[in-house]
C-alpha cells in the first residue's frame, strides 16, 4: 500500500547511517514505487538542468574558446584555445590577472563586512525587539521596508543621496555639520568601497534580521528566566542563552548571505552604472565589464568558472568545519 | 523578568540609530518625488522649494511606466506561484522520500546558488533564442522565457525552505490521512499543504521579490514590449538629462505594492522561516 | 495504486506545461516581408519622445510601400549590449541604429548586412553621402557596414553672459587660451569648462581628439595597440589638466556619466562645455539659443611634429541592417526611405544634427550658427575614430582609464606623466 512509502525518520537532516538497519522493514516495495519521488521532482529537474545546469555547461565550454567578436556568430569558427583564456585572466604577472586578484580582494572584503554588518545589526534589531512594547509592530515593519524595495529603487536613490553636489550626504556633512572641508566624492574614488558596502548592508540587514528574529522565537522563554535567577546580565545572558540557541540559523544564514553578496551584481550596477570606480570593482561587474563591454566572452567564461569553483570549495569548507563541530558538541 | 534602566536606554538608542538609517534614504525617496526639477539639480534641500506633484504626471509620459508596471507585476506573479508550485512538489519528494539521489539533488540545487548568473546568461540567451529558431516557442524577448528564468532563480532556496518546513509538521497526520486511504497525492494537498500555508507563502513572497527586481537577465532578455520595471526605470536617465524628481516617483510608485504585500505577510515570513529554513 | 500514480504523474506535467503556458505573450512573430523591426537609439529628450518623433514618418514609409515597422527606441546604456546579443544570435531587429563609432567593431562580427556598391546604388547612391561619413562606417578598403543617418561633431559651447562678464570678447581658438579664460571665469562658484568625466565613451573621444594634435595614434596601421606612446601621454594629460592643473573644471564632474555637464551647463554653473550637438538638448533645458555661442573645438598653440588639426572625431548615428532579416528588400528600402532629403531634413532638424546627405544640406534649417560650426568642423577639420574592430575595447579602457584619472584628480592626488602612462599601459596590456 501506499502508506508503506513514507520515510520512517523524524530528522530529515540525519544521513542515511541509522537507515540500513531498517532498510528491510521499511523501504518501499516494488520497482514502480520508487519512481514516485523522481516524477515530483522532475519539473524541478528539468528547470534546473535547462537554465542552470546545461547554461553552465556551456558556459565552461565558451571559456575553452577564443569567443571574442569575430566569433560570436558562428561559434564553430572560434579556435579552441584550452586553458589559454585562464593563463590569460589568472596570469598574476599580467595587468589582466592583476586586476582580477584586485576585483577578488575587493569582493572578499566586500563580502565578509556586508555580512558581518548585515548580522550585527540584524542581530541587534531581533534581541531589542524581542520584548513586546508600544510601538514594536511599526518599528519591525519599518526595518523590514529596505528588504521590500525593489533593488533599483533602492540603490538608484542611494546614488542620489551619494552625489557629491547635489546629494544629502554631502549636504549633512560639510553644510550643516562642517565636518569636513572639502565635498568628499562617494561614488569615486576610495569612498566608493565604503558607500557600495554602506547600501548592501541597508539592503540586507533586514533579511538577517528577519531570519534572526525567526530563530529567537524558537527560544524558549523559561531559558532566560533560568539565566535571569541565576543572575545573568543582558550580555551575560546574549552569550550563553540566546547565541547558542541561534547557533542553526547563524550557520545558514551567514553562508546564505555570502553567497548572495558575493555574486551581487545589481546593487553596484546600479550604483555605478555599469563600470564601478576600481576601489569597488566588484568581480561580478569585472566579469560583466570583460564579457560584455570588451567584447571577449572567453576570458569572461573563465574569470566566472574559477569563480565558481572558489566558491564551491568556500561553501564545501564551510558546510564541513561547521557539520564537523556539530558533531563534536553532539 | 525585569528590565534594567541600562537596557532600556541601550534598547532607545539602538532603535533610534536604525530607524535613522533605514529612514533616511526613504525620506529622500518622498520628498524628492515631489520637487521640481531645478530642486534635484541644484544643492540638496531637507523640503521642496515648491512641492508638486508633477513628477508623478510626467513620469508616465517619460518612459512606458504603465506597460513596464504590468509586464513585471504579470512575470513576477507568474514565476511566483509556478516556482512554489514546483518546490512544493520537489519539496514533499526530499521530505517525505529516500530515494536514489536524494543527497545529489538537494546538493546540487543548492550549489546553483553560487553560479554567477554572468556566466549563464549568454549560454542561457542563446539557448532561448535557439529554441525559439527550433521549436517555435519563444522564450527569448518573452514574458515566458522572463517568467522560466526567474522561477528557477528563487527555487532553489523555496525548495530549500519547504524542506525544512514540511519536515516540521508531524508524520503522524500523514499516517493518519493514509490509514484513511489517502494517496501521496492526496496527502499533500489535503494534509501537508493546508499545515505549511505559512512557508508557502513565504516562499511565494520571496519568489516574487526576486523575479521583481532581478536586472541583469531582464537588461539583455526583453525587448520593449517585455521589458520589466527593473530595466525600465533606468530610461529616466535620458540622452538630455538626469530626472531625478521622476526616478524618485517613479520608485516610490513601484515600491508601493510591493512592500506593503510584504509588510501584509510578513508574519508568515517570519513563521515560514521559524519552521522552515532556520529550523 | 496505479490510478494514483497516474494521478501524481499528472500533476506533475501539469506543472511543467503549465511553466509554458505561464505568460505567453511572445509577440515577436517572425517578420513577414511587409513588416519590419527597427531599433532607434535615443536621440531626443526621451525614449518616449523618439518614438512621437519617430511615429509619423513610419506611417508615411508605411503609406509608400507598404511595410509596416515597428520601431522600438533603446536607450543608449542597452544598445550595445542588445545589438551584440542580436548579432550573436541572428535574432532581433531588422534595421538598427548604431552609434558610427561602433561600426568596424560590429562590422567584424560579420552579422551586418554590407553596403557594397550595388546595396548603396539600392538606398540612393554613395556620391550623395557625405564622405567624411561615410568613412565612419566600417573598417577601410572594406564596403561599409552600414550608411550614415545623423552627422554631428564637437563643438565649443560658451556662455555669451559670463564670457561678456569675465571681459571676455571672443570664444578661445586654443588650449592655451581656454584654460586662460576658464580661470577668470572660475569664480564665484562657477567653473569655466564643464566634463562629462566619468562617462568612457565621452572621454576617449575627447581622447582621439588630443591624440591626433599631440600627432598620436591609438592604433598603428596593423590594427595594434600603440596606447602609452609619449604622445598620447600628453594629450591625455592635457585634457585631465583641465581639472587637475588648471582647475577650470569643477572636480565634481569626475562623478559625470549621465550628461549632468549639459545640465550644468544650460544652467549656467559652467561656462564652456564640449559637446556634440547639444543645441537641442539645451532648448529642452530652457537655455535659449542666443544665450551661448558655438565655436570651433580649439588647437594647441603649437602643435608638436607631427599633430595634426583635428579638432573633433566624425560623430554620429549610422543604420545599419542585419544579415539575419528575412526582408532586405524592404530593409534596404526603409535606409533609403530614412536617408532621402526629405527625411534627412525633417529629422537632423529635430535633433539638431545635420544631414549625412549632401543634397539635404542646403536647407536653411542648416544655416544656424550651430549647425554652421558643426558643418564646417565636418568638412575640414573633423577625422573619423580609428575604424577598428577593437574600437569599443578602445573607448572601454581608455575611457575607463580617463575617468579614474578624473577620479585622482578630484580627490587632490597628482595626475603625472607617470601616473598617465602607467594606466595607458595597463588599458592596452588588457587588448587581446
Amino acid at each position: 500500500m501506499a502508506t508503506s512509502t513514507t520515510a520512517p525518520d523524524a530528522d530529515q537532516r540525519e544521513p542515511r547511517a541509522g537507515s540500513p538497519a531498517r532498510k528491510p522493514v521499511r523501504r518501499p516495495r516494488g520497482p514502480r514505487r520508487s519512481l514516485l519521488p523522481y516524477l515530483l521532482l522532475a519539473p524541478a529537474i528539468v528547470l534546473e538542468l535547462a537554465i542552470h545546469v546545461i547554461p553552465m555547461v556551456v558556459g565552461v565550454w565558451m571559456s575553452l574558446l577564443e569567443l571574442t567578436q569575430f566569433h560570436i556568430r558562428d561559434w564553430s569558427t572560434a579556435p579552441f584555445i584550452g586553458l589559454e583564456n585562464y593563463r590569460a585572466t589568472l596570469d598574476l604577472n599580467s595587468a589582466a590577472g592583476k586586476e582580477l586578484l584586485h576585483s577578488f580582494w575587493v569582493t572578499l572584503a566586500y563580502s565578509l563586512l556586508s555580512v558581518g554588518f548585515a548580522w550585527l545589526l540584524g542581530i541587534s534589531a531581533a534581541v531589542v525587539l524581542q520584548r513586546p512594547f508600544r510601538g514594536r509592530a511599526i518599528l519591525r515593519a519599518l526595518f523590514l521596508t529596505p528588504y521590500a524595495l525593489p533593488v533599483y529603487a533602492a540603490v538608484i536613490t542611494w546614488s542620489f543621496l551619494l552625489q557629491r553636489d547635489t546629494g544629502l550626504v554631502n549636504h549633512v556633512l560639510v553644510d550643516q555639520l562642517g565636518l569636513m572641508n572639502d565635498r568628499p566624492f562617494w561614488l569615486i574614488g576610495d569612498n566608493s568601497f565604503w558607500s557600495l558596502l554602506v547600501v548592501s548592508v541597508w539592503r540586507n540587514w533586514p533579511f538577517a534580521f528577519l531570519c534572526l528574529m525567526a530563530g529567537l522565537q524558537n527560544v524558549p522563554g523559561e531559558l532566560y528566566e533560568a539565566a535571569a535567577i541565576d543572575g545573568a546580565g543582558f550580555w551575560r545572558r546574549l552569550r550563553s542563552v540566546t547565541l547558542p540557541m541561534l547557533r542553526p540559523v547563524n550557520l545558514v544564514l551567514l553562508l546564505v548571505l555570502f553567497l548572495w553578496t558575493f555574486n551581487d551584481f545589481n546593487t553596484p550596477f546600479v550604483l555605478f552604472g555599469g563600470s564601478a570606480p576600481e576601489q569597488a570593482d566588484l568581480i561580478s561587474i569585472h566579469i560583466y565589464r570583460s564579457s560584455f563591454k570588451t567584447w571577449d566572452f572567453g576570458s569572461g567564461s573563465a574569470m566566472s568558472v574559477a569563480l565558481l569553483l572558489f566558491l564551491l570549495v568556500v561553501s564545501a569548507a564551510y558546510l564541513l568545519i561547521t557539520n564537523r563541530r556539530r558533531d563534536d558538541h553532539a | 523578568m525585569r528590565e534594567t534602566a541600562g537596557e532600556r536606554w541601550g534598547r532607545r538608542i539602538v532603535l533610534t540609530l536604525l530607524a535613522l538609517f533605514v529612514v533616511i534614504p526613504l525620506y529622500v525617496m518622498v520628498t524628492s518625488a515631489v520637487k521640481p526639477l531645478q530642486d534635484v539639480q541644484n544643492g540638496f534641500t531637507w523640503w521642496p522649494s515648491r512641492p508638486t506633484v508633477q513628477p508623478f504626471i510626467d513620469m508616465w509620459s517619460t518612459v512606458p511606466l504603465a506597460r513596464y508596471l504590468v509586464n513585471s507585476l504579470v512575470v513576477s506573479s507568474i514565476a511566483a506561484v509556478c516556482s512554489v508550485a514546483v518546490a512544493i512538489f520537489a519539496a514533499f519528494a526530499v521530505s517525505r522520500y529516500r530515494f536514489r539521489g536524494r543527497g545529489v539533488f538537494s546538493v546540487t540545487v543548492l550549489s546553483t546558488q553560487m553560479f554567477p548568473g554572468i556566466l549563464f546568461l549568454l549560454p542561457l540567451f542563446l539557448i532561448y533564442v535557439n529554441l525559439g529558431n527550433a521549436t517555435g516557442i519563444e522564450l527569448y524577448a518573452s514574458r515566458t522565457g522572463l517568467v522560466i528564468t526567474y522561477l528557477t532563480f528563487s527555487l532553489p532556496f523555496s525548495i530549500w525552505m519547504l524542506v525544512g518546513y514540511f519536515d516540521s509538521i508531524p508524520r503522524g497526520l500523514d499516517e493518519a490521512a493514509q490509514v484513511d486511504g489517502a494517496g501521496p497525492l492526496r496527502t499533500l494537498f489535503q494534509v501537508i499543504l493546508p499545515a505549511a500555508v505559512p512557508g508557502v507563502v513565504a516562499v511565494t513572497v520571496y519568489a516574487f521579490m526576486t523575479a521583481w527586481g532581478e536586472v541583469l537577465f531582464a537588461s539583455v532578455m526583453t525587448d520593449e514590449g517585455s521589458r520589466t520595471l527593473a530595466v525600465g526605470l533606468q530610461g529616466y536617465s535620458t540622452q538630455f538629462n538626469v530626472y531625478w524628481n521622476q526616478i524618485m516617483a517613479a520608485s516610490l510608485v513601484v515600491s508601493i505594492p510591493v512592500v506593503v504585500g510584504f509588510l501584509a505577510l510578513q508574519r508568515y515570513f517570519v513563521a515560514g522561516l521559524t519552521a522552515g529554513a532556520v529550523k | 495504486m496505479s490510478r494514483r500514480h497516474l494521478g501524481i504523474f499528472t500533476a506533475a506535467v501539469l506543472a511543467a506545461a503549465s511553466l509554458t503556458a505561464c505568460g505567453g505573450s511572445g509577440d515577436d512573430s517572425a517578420a513577414s516581408p511587409k513588416t519590419l523591426t527597427y531599433w532607434a537609439s535615443n536621440q531626443g529628450a526621451s525614449l518616449e519622445a523618439d518614438k512621437t518623433i519617430l511615429q509619423p514618418e513610419l506611417d508615411k514609409f508605411e503609406k509608400q510601400t507598404g511595410i509596416k515597422v515597428t520601431v522600438e527606441v533603446v536607450p543608449w546604456s542597452d544598445l550595445l549590449n542588445r545589438l551584440l546579443a542580436a548579432a550573436a544570435s541572428g535574432k532581433g531587429p531588422d534595421v538598427v541604429n548604431i552609434g558610427n563609432t561602433w561600426s568596424a567593431s560590429l562590422q567584424a562580427t560579420g552579422a551586418l548586412v554590407e553596403f557594397d556598391d550595388a546595396a548603396l546604388q539600392a538606398v540612393g547612391g554613395k556620391d550623395r553621402i557625405v564622405p567624411a561619413a561615410l568613412a565612419a562606417a566600417g573598417a577601410p578598403g572594406k564596403p561599409p557596414a552600414a550608411v550614415p543617418l545623423y552627422s554631428m561633431a564637437y563643438s565649443l559651447y560658451y556662455n555669451k553672459k559670463s564670457f561678456a562678464d569675465a571681459g571676455i570678447t571672443a570664444p578661445p581658438t586654443t588650449w592655451e587660451q581656454l584654460a586662460e579664460y576658464g580661470k577668470k571665469l572660475s569664480t564665484g562658484g562657477k567653473w569655466g569648462l564643464a566634463i562629462e568625466g566619468a562617462n568612457p565613451s565621452e572621454n576617449a573621444h575627447h581622447a582621439f581628439t588630443f591624440s591626433q594634435q599631440y600627432g598620436g595614434e591609438w592604433f598603428d596601421s596593423a590594427g595594434k595597440p600603440t596606447f602609452d606612446t609619449p604622445q598620447n601621454v600628453s594629450a591625455i594629460k592635457r585634457y585631465i589638466d583641465f581639472m587637475a592643473a588648471d582647475k577650470i573644471t569643477n572636480p565634481s564632474n569626475a562623478e559625470y556619466a549621465q550628461n549632468q555637464s549639459v545640465s550644468d551647463f544650460a544652467n549656467g554653473k559652467a561656462a564652456m562645455l564640449l559637446w556634440q550637438s547639444a543645441g537641442s538638448n539645451l532648448k529642452t533645458q530652457n537655455m535659449p539659443a542666443d544665450a551661448y555661442g558655438v565655436a570651433p573645438v580649439p588647437f594647441l598653440a603649437s602643435p608638436p611634429a607631427g599633430g595634426k588639426k583635428v579638432n573633433s572625431m566624425v560623430a554620429g548615428i549610422n543604420m545599419a541592417v542585419f544579415k539575419h532579416t528575412k526582408n532586405k528588400d524592404g530593409a534596404l528600402s526603409f535606409v533609403k526611405f530614412m536617408t532621402s532629403d526629405e527625411e534627412q531634413t525633417i529629422l537632423n532638424k529635430t535633433y539638431g544634427s545635420l544631414p549625412a546627405v549632401k543634397t539635404a544640406a542646403s536647407d536653411p534649417a542648416f544655416t544656424a550658427p550651430e549647425q554652421k560650426t558643426i558643418q564646417e568642423t565636418l568638412v575640414t577639420t573633423a577625422a573619423p575614430l580609428p575604424q577598428v574592430p577593437e574600437e569599443s575595447t578602445f573607448e572601454t579602457l581608455v575611457g575607463t582609464a580617463m575617468k579614474e584619472l578624473f577620479a585622482d584628480a578630484a580627490s587632490g592626488k597628482p595626475v603625472t606623466e607617470e601616473s598617465v602612462k602607467a594606466k595607458l599601459t595597463d588599458a592596452q596590456q588588457k587588448m587581446r
